[in-house]
């Protein structure tokens, strides 16, 4: 009879099914299949002229197909389609009846709802109106359709409505590291025995003008625009910011207990998550790395292995100078001289930084590397940055089985998740 | 003292609404003998009403000037409303307690900057290449920091800076149901050892048009004049008035709290949310199942209910709490306050500790509301969302007998 339970007599809580899209594509195989062969997904914008703009590159999703192209369609699209591939895989069909946590982005109307909105309003009549004529054009002809669009809840409802979830789900946000904690989440809800599966879903369709505009007034952005794939290039010394993408992911999480009983696959452990707030400012983390090696300790005790347990490490290396150094810095506290030794890749750049679901899209590539043993490079590695001295699994895959992963996720807001996830057997 | 190491207690208490600053004045109005006037803007966002922000003096819970700045008022209110909370449960000052403090915020979305937007849509009414134009007039006119003033997890991270709470920080979207989910998620965790206290709450700035839009959009305001809740299918519109909110509450486990002595104002026994479809008479079955724990003291027990006020949803609402709940006293403090979306239920929870902790004769906010022959040592607090979502939570006052 193999344990079920972690060092604490929690219950272990399994993946048994995972689903992912990014701009490599839609499909765990196919992802998988460009990211160990260093391929980027990151192109020229199309979906809105970019004339002017300093950045013009992004690692959109534009492949899909729906029937109004706006940012929530988008994110909506996405977490379904890979939350059909997650169920698929965990076996699962029928009504999912466990509770749903969504990591999705915050999302305001779009543009061309206010142009329309202009549209049929009457003329400006004093400076600054445009509100007081959008209110007056609504009164004459409600909009539901607006009011939808601009819910921060519309897309867990229609998740909820097509997988049969059960309960209120949670939508949230905490920036950069939403798909870890919505993962977490999803954790924490089965350690207290409230549920034996949870659905863990992160989506983010929301480039636009105004997305890449507002990163890139905060000189968040690359400006290496030719050529796109080149742009995002972690840990290296001409790293100048990172590359804004789209994606979505799906974890179904299950006791090891239930999946076990019911003859699930188990995919991996999902032994350890960590979270610590920073409070030095808004955009930027302590110089200390304080609390991001906190963070990274933090998920290390709840997953109880220590340090030299750690065979690889998905780096949220976003490619920004500030992001990469700090990082290294909480690394290099937590893992002391044995750093060097290990592998830490950024799928970032081949990928971009998926935002609000890049915690959840690099959980299940962290995972697909323990299923694989396979770990995917950091592409674009081609001038380290010498303070930086990682092994980043430069340029080409390496085939090494590792047991246990750690992945960092790092955000605006003081926001930092890390998750520990080890092999089956656990 | 009755109940268990980890029953969830709320030990702090901020409070802001059109009816004043902090405790005392909601307290006040919670002991009253008769029904509390509401406050009303009628003037600035005509035809709708409002319940405006009440006078207040930011740099007492925001000392720094710097601080302030980087924010609009909707993240002000709500890193103020956490600042009254913390201080009232005695934790403002001690860097320990906050550096270990859980978080979760029930955020919507910050202020836009109307004057950009007007300028923008007003160019483009006289140009055909409009993307084109987005791009040169975001690019000059955007300011950096109103980025982060609009960014729904930018409440939570200046409450970090403001007030050094780190011990994690979660923002919760989605309306209504963000400060229902906010308040469960808290309390389950609590109950389960993973938290010890917790900070959880949101706030709403009703004052503002590109809010106000959202609503219009479903043609759900009151227009022109306030009406009690319960009246609002007299008036012109669809029955909503929005009220500016901050709530915020300090959740700890009784072992959390009497260790640090901590005064307690209430027990959360029982929380529960849900959702779906609300046509034929599902709402209602989901709201008689929610107040389930509350059935057997229905005649000791008072319901804050958050209705939001929207005509139809409100009345099944009123109808389904007086059937399930015979005897209960129902008071709708939307009508009062106003709704106030994700911080609706954070508001119900505040107010019905309160009421408790007073052992308040709460009076009845609307002629439609029976008057109590005593207080009550049950609090039921509902939300059901202007467009989906449910929540009630099932409140017990401590004992009153030292």
């Amino acid at each position: 009879m193999r344990a079920t339970r972690d060092h604490l007599g929690r219950p272990l809580v399994a993946v048994t099914g995972m689903g992912v899209m990014t701009s490599l594509g839609q499909g765990l195989d196919d992802n998988w299949r460009a990211l160990t062969s260093g391929i980027s997904g990151i192109h020229a914008i199309s979906r809105f002229p970019t004339d002017g703009l300093s950045t013009r590159i992004a690692g959109t999703v534009d492949f899909l197909d729906l029937p109004v192209q706006n940012a929530v369609e988008r994110s909506y699209a996405m977490a379904q389609e890979t939350t059909i591939e997650a169920l698929a895989q965990a076996g699962l069909s029928g009504d999912f009846n466990g509770p749903l946590f969504l990591a999705a982005p915050p999302i305001e109307p779009e543009w061309s709802a206010r142009f329309a909105l202009a549209d049929r309003a009457g003329p400006s009549e004093k400076p600054d109106d445009a509100y007081d004529r959008f209110l007056a054009a609504m009164r004459v002809r409600p909009d539901p359709a607006f009011h939808e669009a601009a819910l921060f809840g519309s897309v867990s409802e229609r998740l909820s409505d097509r997988f049969g979830t059960r309960g209120l789900p949670v939508t949230l946000s905490t920036a950069c590291a939403s798909g870890a904690t919505a993962i977490q989440l999803g954790v924490e809800a089965i350690r207290q025995g409230r549920t034996d599966r949870a659905l863990t879903v992160a989506t983010d369709g929301s480039v636009s003008a105004e997305s890449l505009i507002r990163f890139a007034l905060l000189s968040a952005l690359s400006t290496q625009n030719d050529p796109p794939q080149r742009a995002s290039k972690p840990f290296t010394r001409d790293r100048d910011g990172f590359v804004i993408a789209e994606g979505a992911a799906t974890l179904v999480l299950e006791s090891l207990d239930a999946a076990l009983a019911r003859g699930a696959r188990i995919l991996g452990i999902l032994k350890g998550c960590g979270e610590k707030a920073d409070l030095f400012h808004r955009t930027r983390s302590s110089p200390d790395g304080g609390p991001a090696i906190a963070t990274i300790r933090a998920a290390l005790e709840d997953a109880g292995l220590g340090e030299s347990e750690i065979g690889y490490i998905n780096a949220h290396g976003t490619s920004t100078p500030e992001n990469d150094k700090m990082e290294y810095g909480a690394m290099s506290a937590v893992f002391g001289d044995r750093l060097p030794q290990i592998p830490v890749s950024s799928n970032k750049s081949m990928i971009g930084h998926t935002l609000t679901a890049a915690g959840a899209v690099e959980a299940v590539f962290s995972l697909q590397t323990m299923q694989k043993g396979t770990m995917p490079p950091t592409i674009n590695y081609l001038n380290p940055d010498p303070a930086i001295m990682l092994d980043v699994v430069p340029n080409v895959k390496r085939d090494a089985q590792v047991t246990a992963v750690l992945s960092n996720s790092f955000g605006f807001g003081g926001q930092n998740a890390s998750l520990v996830m080890t092999a089956e057997p656990a | 003292m009755t109940g268990t190491d980890r029953d969830v207690v709320i030990t702090g208490i901020g409070i802001v609404t059109s009816q004043g600053v902090g405790i005392a004045p909601h307290e006040a109005l919670l002991t009253a003998d008769t029904a509390p006037t509401p406050v009303l803007e009628l003037e600035k966002l005509a035809p709708y009403p409002v319940h405006p922000l009440p006078a207040i003096d930011w740099s007492q819970q925001i000392p720094k000037r710097g601080d302030q700045r980087q924010m609009e008022n909707w993240q002000r209110l709500g890193v103020f409303t956490a600042g009254l909370a913390l201080e009232d449960a005695g934790l403002k000052d001690d860097a320990e307690a906050c550096g270990r403090m859980d978080m979760i915020v029930a955020a919507g979305g910050g202020e836009r900057d109307i004057k950009v937007d007007s300028l923008i849509v007003d160019e483009a009414l006289k140009r055909n290449d409009r993307e084109q134009l987005l791009n040169e007039k975001l690019t000059t006119e955007l300011r950096p920091t109103l980025f982060l003033a609009q960014l729904s997890n930018l409440m939570a991270g200046n409450i970090s800076i403001v007030h050094k709470v780190t011990g994690s920080s979660r923002t919760f979207m989605g309306e209504e149901a963000a400060g229902i989910s906010a308040v469960e998620t808290a309390f389950h965790r609590i109950r389960a050892g993973q938290s010890t206290h917790t900070l959880v709450g949101g706030a709403f700035a009703a004052e503002r048009a590109d809010m106000l839009l959202l609503v219009e959009a479903i043609g759900a305001h009151s227009l022109h004049r306030w009406l009690p809740l319960w009246s609002r299918a007299e008036g012109e519109g669809g029955g909503m008035i929005m009220g500016t909110v901050g709530a915020f509450l300090v959740l700890e486990s009784r072992a959390h709290a009497r260790d640090r002595g901590a005064k307690i104002y209430a027990t959360i026994a029982d929380i529960g949310g849900d959702r779906g479809a609300r046509d034929e008479g599902r709402m209602e079955r989901r709201l008689e199942r929610l107040v389930e724990p509350a059935r057997d003291r229905a005649s000791d027990t008072v319901i804050f209910s958050g209705a939001s006020g929207v005509i139809d949803i409100s009345q099944r609402e009123k109808a389904a709490l007086e059937a399930a709940l015979p005897g209960a006293a129902l008071r709708g403090y939307g009508g009062l306050a106003g709704h106030s979306l994700e911080a609706q239920f954070p508001l119900g929870l505040a107010l019905a500790a309160l009421a408790l902790e007073a052992g308040a004769r709460v009076p009845s906010f609307d002629p439609a509301e029976a008057a109590m022959a005593k207080a009550a040592s049950h609090a039921v607090v509902t939300t059901v969302g202007h467009q989906r979502g449910e929540g009630v939570a099932l409140l017990l006052a401590e004992s009153r007998e030292v």
